[in-house]
């Protein structure tokens, strides 16, 4: 397991992090969920930003931990777990993210 | 909609497990023979997914200890410990506990899960923060349920990880409890815990270690990880289980915060539960003697840790990272996984089989546990039927491989 983490670990690319200073917008935000969530998707249904996470992806929820964590590597905020149950579609992913990213 | 049609997928899964032949999930025992042997389904099996790391289940004196305890205080105690009082026993166990790791205080729960549930959810509360490892035990993440405190995963077993957490949660005001784990019970890794010590102590993150799966097996005393690494004085808690290498059920913590008697009067899954029968109670003092008596023992276990683990990997299995109590086998899927399971099984060979969602990062695995009652000739033997099964299963191929093994064991 240590091997499989540090290969994600490895391949995320330091010059593809984010200009942590800088703003964000919401399509990087948009389009960094779908990255993560594309191996999910559920046969030819585009992932959008009303598509329901948990139910309209084969996603199960230790996935979307994992995806979690990646997010809050990229966007260098802390998305707590408390809150990620109360997020339901892709759009609501992507407000969290902006808002916890204006916050820092 | 039914109370139990939103399992309905899990429901469809396990089906499918189901018609093809022996349930991995209600595998019955039809009499056991020894710590390391069983008959299931008529036939003699060797015991490979028990968790009985040192055998003690069937140590004379341990049994002993048990009958004695039986026969002079009863069969239970049929009550908690707040409410309906302590035995002596439960007072002498919590006092030797301490007394085994050095530190000031103990208390002792029901099971080892309660334990977990009861310290981490009543050590923090709103406003602080609960980190935990991303592979962390289902009683941790089911005690992150029980608190109001935010909780945040960090990859696992990487500090920078936790590092990267605690850095952005800056001069929030609450506590910080970071959550770890000697040895993980999936993969038998060994958590990198003096890194992760000095992250905590650089942000001033509170520690809880579980040593469930290293209790007797690291250390040269045996106390576990915090013990074999050096950061025992580091640690502000230590929990663990009697259900492993002390070979009864039970759970424990201790600690040296000087408020620590408290946490009697305000853990629940402590105070609302019967405490443990004097037979266990009994039955475990004597399992720790003989874990501070006889440390051939943890000798013993790693030997046969090395004999299994390497065996199996110049075969060509993919193993988890290093060498452990627990051996955890790599396979594609989960049904390949189970038909691995079965025909091991057929072959006179239990081990457990772990699927998702109860397996990180979604792999199937063959989860192999060792005793130091084991013989090289049984783990070499099993190691031989593993390949055969593996070679005609095309899970590894015909040319052994030779392969880094790391772990210092």
């Amino acid at each position: 397991m240590r091997t499989a983490q540090k290969l994600i670990v490895e391949n995320d690319d330091v010059s593809k992090t984010m200009d942590l200073a800088g703003d964000i917008s919401r399509d990087d935000v948009i389009g960094e969920i779908s990255r993560h969530l594309a191996p999910f998707q559920n046969g030819d249904t585009p992932i959008v930003g009303e598509t329901v996470i948990s139910k309209d992806l084969t996603i199960d929820s230790l996935a979307v931990m994992d995806m979690i964590m990646e997010l809050e590597d990229r966007f260098d905020i802390t998305i707590p777990l408390n809150t990620v149950a109360e997020i339901h579609t892709v759009n609501e992913l992507a407000d969290t993210i902006l808002k916890l990213h204006s916050e820092r | 909609m039914g109370l139990l049609d939103r399992h309905a997928d899990l429901l469809g899964q396990y089906r499918d497990v189901r018609i093809q032949g022996a349930d991995p999930f209600q595998i019955r025992m039809d009499r056991i023979l020894s710590p390391t042997e069983a008959i299931i389904n008529g036939r003699r099996t060797l015991m490979v997914g028990t968790n009985n790391y040192f055998g003690l289940t069937f140590d004379p004196t341990c049994m002993d200890a048990a009958i004695d305890a039986i026969r002079s205080e009863g069969t239970g105690t049929t009550g908690s410990r707040i409410a309906n009082g302590s035995y002596s026993q439960h007072v002498l166990l919590e006092k030797e506990l301490a007394e085994f790791y050095d530190k000031k205080h103990c208390m002792v729960f029901t099971t080892g899960y309660q334990a977990n549930l009861g310290i981490i959810s009543t050590l923090v509360s709103q406003g602080d923060y609960l980190l935990i490892d991303a592979d962390s035990h289902a009683s941790i993440y089911d005690a992150c349920k029980l608190t109001q405190a935010e909780m945040i995963r960090f990859k696992h077993n990487d500090p920078s990880s936790l590092d990267a957490r605690l850095r952005r949660l800056g001069d929030k005001p609450g506590n910080r409890l970071v959550v770890l784990e000697g040895v993980y019970s999936m993969l038998g890794d060994s958590a990198p815990l003096k890194e992760f010590v000095a992250v905590c102590k650089k942000y001033g993150a509170y520690i809880v270690v579980d040593e469930a799966h290293s209790l007797g097996v690291l250390g040269a005393n045996g106390r576990g990880l915090c013990e074999e690494v050096g950061v025992l004085d580091d640690v502000h808690f230590v929990v663990g289980t009697f259900s492993k290498t002390l070979g009864a059920v039970g759970g424990y913590c201790v600690s040296n915060d000087p408020d620590f008697e408290i946490l009697r009067l305000v853990t629940r899954s402590y105070m609302f539960t019967a405490s443990l029968p004097p037979s266990i109670v009994a039955s475990v003092r004597q399992a720790l003697r003989i874990v501070r008596a006889r440390p051939e023992l943890r000798q013993q276990l790693w030997d046969n840790v090395a004999t299994l683990y390497d065996g199996l990997a110049e075969r060509g299995f993919f193993l988890g990272p290093e060498h452990g109590p627990v051996v955890g086998v790599h396979l594609p899927d989960r049904l390949l996984a189970i038909r691995f399971w079965r025909a091991l099984l057929e072959a006179g060979i239990y081990v457990n089989v772990a699927v998702p969602p109860a397996t990180p990062n979604g792999v199937s695995l063959l989860r192999c546990s060792i005793c130091a009652a084991h013989t090289k000739q049984q783990l070499e033997r099993m190691t031989e039927v593993m390949t055969g099964i593996g070679l005609q299963m095309g899970v590894i191929s015909g040319t052994p491989k030779l392969r880094v093994v790391g772990g210092a064991h």
